[in-house]
Parts: structure tokens; sequence; C-alpha cells
């Protein structure tokens, strides 16, 4: 995959395969401390340590267990590779946190990519879950919660194309307003000086 | 086009929405199921999902459900998109980049009829 926007898509698409009925996403940059987080918090049927253990490895997740694929360990390298690294606190019947974070401005980071694309994906396909992103940039922050938005609309299902137009205007100037100025990338590409082995 | 900001538009939105989607569905639902698991996602599905958004945004074709399912186990073949309109057979399609998926919205959901060089016999 060639944007972490992909990956999360891909992470959450987890969350809601364990029947969450509330998903919350967090991106988050930092020029300031050079780290770029994302979490994915779900409440759905969560997982024992084992378990835990196994989907963060390729080679012991197997058919019969499949809940979760290659998936997160694609994600886990690509943060690896990046002075980050991947964490997955589970509980079964409480739901998952799983985080992700790499060094900003390492050079092989992938680029976030559409976030807006990945949200809206993402209510258009799991409309029964309350969906909540929050994406910062050093201090500015988006929040969208589809709760208002679904009592609003009393029904009336997001794939009309009127309201299809709504969410992504909502999404994409949301996330436009909390884009960087220049001078806030400094740092930005740089050699990474060390890699974790 | 004018933004949409505030809750109440939402609302206006909603019921001139309703309306247009009651006359359309009377004619049987139709439903376009996008593959979403990591092969299709990998694949491209978030652009072949993005090209029917933006398909019935740009042509504002109401009374389309479009929803998402995981790997169905065909992954060389991703991205897979199904079409099922009324009580007629589902048909799944392969390897459907965006430009295919306009075909498929614009032929089979818009004019009832196949796109055959993309069908994968079920």
């Amino acid at each position: 995959m060639r944007e972490l926007a992909l990956h999360l898509l891909d992470i959450a698409e987890n969350s809601v395969a364990a029947k969450a009925k509330n998903i919350r996403i967090t991106v988050q940059e930092d020029t300031r401390s050079d780290r770029l987080k994302m979490v994915v918090t779900d409440d759905g049927c969560g997982m024992t340590p084992e378990m835990v253990k196994q989907v963060v490895d390729p080679f012991v997740t197997s058919r019969t267990t499949r809940k979760v694929g290659l998936g997160i360990p694609l994600l886990k390298e690509a943060a690896e590779a990046c002075n980050g690294g991947l964490e997955i606190q589970s509980e079964v019947g409480k739901g998952t946190t799983l985080t992700v974070d790499f060094q900003r401005s390492h050079i092989d980071r992938m680029p976030l990519g559409d976030l807006a694309a990945t949200f809206l994906n993402l209510l258009i396909s799991s409309p029964s879950v309350n969906w909540v992103f929050d994406v910062k940039f050093n201090d500015r922050e988006f929040v969208f919660d589809d709760a208002p938005i679904k009592e609003a609309l009393n029904g009336c299902p997001f794939t009309e194309p009127a309201i299809l137009t709504f969410l992504r205007q909502m999404l994409e100037s949301g996330i436009e307003s909390i884009q960087p100025e220049p001078s806030e990338l400094t740092n930005d590409v740089s050699i990474p000086v060390r890699r974790r082995s | 086009m004018s933004t949409v900001k505030s809750l109440e538009d939402l609302k206006k939105l909603r019921e001139e929405a309703l309306q247009k989607r009651s006359l359309k569905t009377a004619s049987g639902q139709t439903q376009v199921i996008v593959a979403m698991g990591t092969c299709g996602i990998a694949a491209g599905a978030r652009d072949t999902m993005k090209a029917i958004l933006d398909y019935i945004e740009s042509e504002n074709i109401s009374g389309v459900t479009v929803t998402q399912t995981g790997c169905i186990g065909l992954c060389e073949r991703e991205p897979i998109v199904m079409v099922v309109i009324g009580d007629q057979p589902k048909i799944t399609y392969g390897k459907v980049h965006p430009e295919t998926a306009r075909r498929i919205m614009k032929e089979h959901v818009g004019a009832g009829k196949i796109v055959n060089d993309h069908v994968i016999p079920m």
C-alpha cells in the first residue's frame, strides 16, 4: 500500500469485523516532536493476549483463526522501518486500541495520502458504526463525529447524491483547514540517523 | 456548487433526497458492493469506491445503496465489485479500476446492461 490512509482503511475494517459500535480514528502529526501517530479505538469484541500476538505475526496467523490477515504485519513493518512501532491493547468484550507511530520526517515514511477518501469510504461502507475522526496537525485539530449528522438525516442513507456531496465537502474542507504552513515544515526531508535492527 | 455547512441545511437536503429516492426505489433496489479486504484495498478498491461515489454525485443518481464486503477469496481479481438489481442474480465484476467502475455505473446500474468483459463467472 502506498498511503498511510489506505492502511488506516484496512485497520479500521478489522474494527468493523470485530462488530464495534463506536470507532474512533485519531491521526496526529507533530513537527516539533517529529512524530506521526495514528490510533484506532473500537468497542468491538476484543482479543485475548494470544490472539494479539498472532495478528502481528504473519507466519503464525492461520486461515482458521483468521480475523486479521496481512494488514497489521504490513503496517507494523512500515512503522518499524521509520523509527516507530505498532502496539495493540485489547481486552475481550471491551474492545481494542491499535496505535502506530512513525518518525514523521523519516525518508521511508509513506505519505499520509487521501484521508478524506478513507473517511468517506468508512462512513459509506459501515453506516451502522458511530464514527469519530480526529485529525491533528501541531495545535490545529479537526474533529468529525457522524452522530449529529445521522440524527439530522433520520434514516436517509448517506449514498443519496446531495448527502454524499455534503459529507465529502465537510471532510475535505475540515482536513484542508488544518494543513500546515510552509514554515511549519522545516525538518521535512532529512536523512534518517538511526534504524532499528 | 455552494458548500453546505449547517445541520439545518442538511435537514433540507434530506427532504429532497428522500422524495427523489421514494420515486426511484419503487422500481426495485439497486445494490453496489465493493470488496474491501486487505487485498482489495491494496489493489485499489478505495479509488474504485471513490469513482462510484463520484459518479453518483455527478450524475445525481438516487436510490443506489453502496456497501462493502471483506475478502471473498479471489484476491488476484481485485478490485471486485458486485451489483444486485432488484431480484436479478448478483453479478460479480473483477479488475474494476475507476474507469471500469464508471462504465458499470453507467451501463449496468444506469441502463441494465451487464458489462460482460469484466464479469467473473461464479
